[in-house]
């Protein structure tokens, strides 16, 4: 549930490698049909982006932590359990220090903090992954539309996504998660609503671009309709800028999670990255000197933030050439 | 976030609407003013949008605001009416709004229910406090980015830029919170060798005159501006450094060098003038997360600004002053980006005439 989702640099080599677009596979790989040829084409195109995406040292480096994060959230539940966030029944005293037992110390209910950030792990990614995908959804979509439909629509999409654009983002967000119910849903729909428009922008500019092509011309005079030409010919060519937008978007999603927690707006009955950070600092980890309950999450956002923001740049790097020399 | 960012910087100029090409006298003239009424007139519908959506927003919250008034304690039927009377809860919501939008135009942004006193006192009373830490911040950041920028663009690919780029990427992922409680952890409270240099938190240690003041203050500022430089430079520092780029290989450089000049005046002549134009419109642009980046740095620093404020109104939730935080937090970014649309012109004479 959590990596599945994860956008196209985990599309590693061959077989796999099954481009999102990708939905119309319905027909099989038998014979030579426009299918297969177009498979063939696009497991081309996939390979020929990880031999240049290799290049890009990193690029590697971030996916390797993303990797290496993705297999800790997801074996999560065999390594540390759902018990490791139970306050009745802690194994230890509370604020102790790191030492052979708990590696990393315990928090205030002395709970062992190892186990309650590789249990935290699987909350921050996984709402990361759900507001950065909404976010682009809608981004994607309203970008579609508003290129494709002219007119009076295109204007005022492209009114609203300006003014939510010159909106302060997390402000925006703190807002609904205040008025919402307290749950991963709201942080999910609070940081998803409001961080959409700069994709919205990017899509619509290069929809306009695909739509000025004279390919389009030729689909629209042999009767393909609205539908057709932006989910068979804009949407696989603003696929790429999608994907690389998702990449950098989740680092931010994941940033704007840990900050909701930390101000108390997240969901209280779940263990996350940044809710462990307000936990520390209620408990006066800060006066205490605890720090060691306050390290490891921070880090922890940071590398797996840095993660995002690195395979983003290096997917947009190879996507973009121009962009190649700002490496 | 920082293609975002710059993508946006990047496709303001390009929304502007390009004019007649006419004689130079006519083009600072009519057609500027054309322009800028148009994104005045821009900023005051935007303006107007979040003053309804500030109205309309904290309305949908579940359950009695009076709730929260009272904290939980047993009150009587007849004192929860007063509360809703006192608070013009007991009127239709119309009529509720019709009076917020008159109140709104004379800068009445209601009562706080904590603190029992009008919201735009508590808010001048906070906004010089927030406007000394966002502006030193603000001064710094842009200077640093903006250097460190310029350096790692005209040595590319070397160390010094890989470094360089290595860092901003590394402290631009870090929570501001965060960065700021370690900081309180190492330099207030002290830990090992290193003995509290730095107050805790708060703006002033009280007591002080004249310039002892004026110092205390400075001693306190100095862990809040490191902690929004740091988490905030960085953004500055890649678009300088990709707008720089851009501009390498232009042929106006190539001339400036075969006219003998040295590589330093290359730079500063003629290089970064040109590659700040973009740079200009995203400094205004980074102000929407200089407001976020306050809102947590004030909270972990007891910083008496509007950013402290807003974390003590959310916990309540203390909706009138939420409500009157959020429209001043959205204006300042308005008018900044506003402010932003308008200069820009000035410097690049391309645009928007």
């Amino acid at each position: 549930m959590t990596t599945e989702a994860t956008p196209p640099p985990d599309a590693t080599p061959p077989t796999d490698a099954t481009p999102p677009v990708a939905k119309d596979g319905g027909g099989g790989g038998a014979g030579a049909g426009p299918r297969a040829l177009a498979r063939q084409r696009r497991l081309r195109s996939v390979l020929r982006f990880w031999r240049q995406y290799r290049t890009h040292r990193a690029g590697l480096l971030g996916l390797a932590a993303l990797v290496l994060f993705a297999l800790t959230a997801l074996t999560a539940p065999l390594t540390v359990g759902s018990d490791v966030a139970g306050v009745t029944g802690a194994p230890g005293r509370p604020l102790e220090s790191p030492s052979g037992e708990f590696p990393l110390g315990t928090d205030r209910f002395g709970r062992d903090l190892l186990g309650l950030l590789v249990w935290g792990s699987r909350v921050s990614l996984l709402v990361g992954l759900l507001a950065a995908v909404l976010s682009v959804a809608i981004g994607a979509l309203v970008g579609i539309t508003a290129g494709h439909f002219r007119g009076a629509y295109a204007t005022v999409m492209m009114r609203i996504t300006d003014w939510f654009l010159v909106m302060p983002t997390l402000v925006l967000a703190i807002a609904l998660a205040t008025v919402m119910s307290r749950s991963l849903g709201t942080i999910v729909l609070a940081i998803g609503v409001t961080s959409w428009p700069t994709t919205a922008r990017l899509v619509r500019a290069q929809t306009l671009a695909v739509e000025s092509r004279p390919y389009i011309e030729r689909a629209k005079a042999l009767g393909g309709g609205h539908w057709h030409i932006m989910s068979r010919h804009v949407l696989p060519n603003v696929m790429p800028l999608v994907l690389a937008q998702t990449t950098l978007m989740i680092s931010s999603s994941i940033l704007a999670e840990a900050t909701l927690a930390f101000l108390g707006l997240g969901d209280p009955t779940v263990v996350s990255w940044g809710g462990l950070l307000q936990e520390a600092r209620e408990a006066g980890a800060v006066s205490s000197g605890a720090w060691w309950y306050l390290v490891p999450p921070g880090v922890a956002i940071a590398v797996v933030a840095l993660a995002f923001t690195l395979c983003g740049r290096a997917v947009e790097s190879v996507l973009n050439p121009r962009l190649g020399v700002a490496r | 976030m920082t293609a975002d960012a710059a993508s946006a910087a990047a496709s303001a100029p390009a929304g502007a609407p390009g004019g007649p090409a006419r004689g130079p006298r006519a083009r600072t003239g009519a057609s500027y003013l054309r322009y800028g009424a148009g994104k005045v007139g821009g900023a005051a519908v935007s303006l107007l949008a979040v003053l309804l959506t500030s109205f309309f927003l904290f309305r949908l919250i579940p359950g009695d605001p009076v709730k929260y008034m009272t904290g939980g304690r047993q009150v009587s039927a007849e004192q929860l009416a007063a509360y809703r009377r006192e608070f013009g809860l007991d009127l239709p919501l119309w009529e509720q709004f019709t009076d917020y939008c008159r109140k709104a135009l004379t800068g009445d942004l209601g009562t706080s229910y904590q603190f029992r006193a009008p919201v735009i006192d508590k808010i001048t009373e906070a906004l010089p406090n927030t406007l000394l830490l966002t502006g030193t911040a603000f001064v710094l950041y842009t200077a640093l980015g903006i250097l460190l920028g310029t350096r790692s663009a005209w040595r590319h690919g070397g160390l010094g830029d890989r470094l360089n780029t290595g860092l901003a990427l590394t402290l631009y992922s870090i929570p501001s919170f965060w960065l700021g409680l370690l900081l309180i952890i190492v330099f207030s409270v002290g830990m090992g060798p290193v003995p509290g240099l730095f107050p805790t938190g708060g703006m002033e240690s009280g007591g002080e005159e004249g310039f002892a003041y004026v110092v205390d203050v400075a001693h306190h500022l100095v862990l809040p501006v490191v902690t929004l430089v740091a988490v905030d430079y960085g953004q500055t520092l890649l678009v300088t450094r990709s707008a720089l780029l851009d501009e390498m290989g232009s042929d106006y450089l190539t001339t400036a060098r075969a006219k003998g000049l040295r590589d330093d005046l290359v730079r500063r002549r003629h290089a970064v003038p040109n590659a700040l134009l973009p740079t200009v419109t995203l400094v205004f642009i980074n102000l929407g997360r200089t407001v976020a980046g306050v809102i947590l740095v004030e909270t972990v620093f007891s910083w008496p600004g509007l950013g402290g404020l807003f974390y003590q109104a959310l916990s309540v939730p203390d909706l009138p002053l939420v409500q009157g935080l959020f429209f001043v937090f959205a204006a300042a970014v308005i008018i900044m980006n506003t402010l932003a649309d308008l200069i820009y012109p000035l410097l690049d004479p391309r645009v928007g005439r």
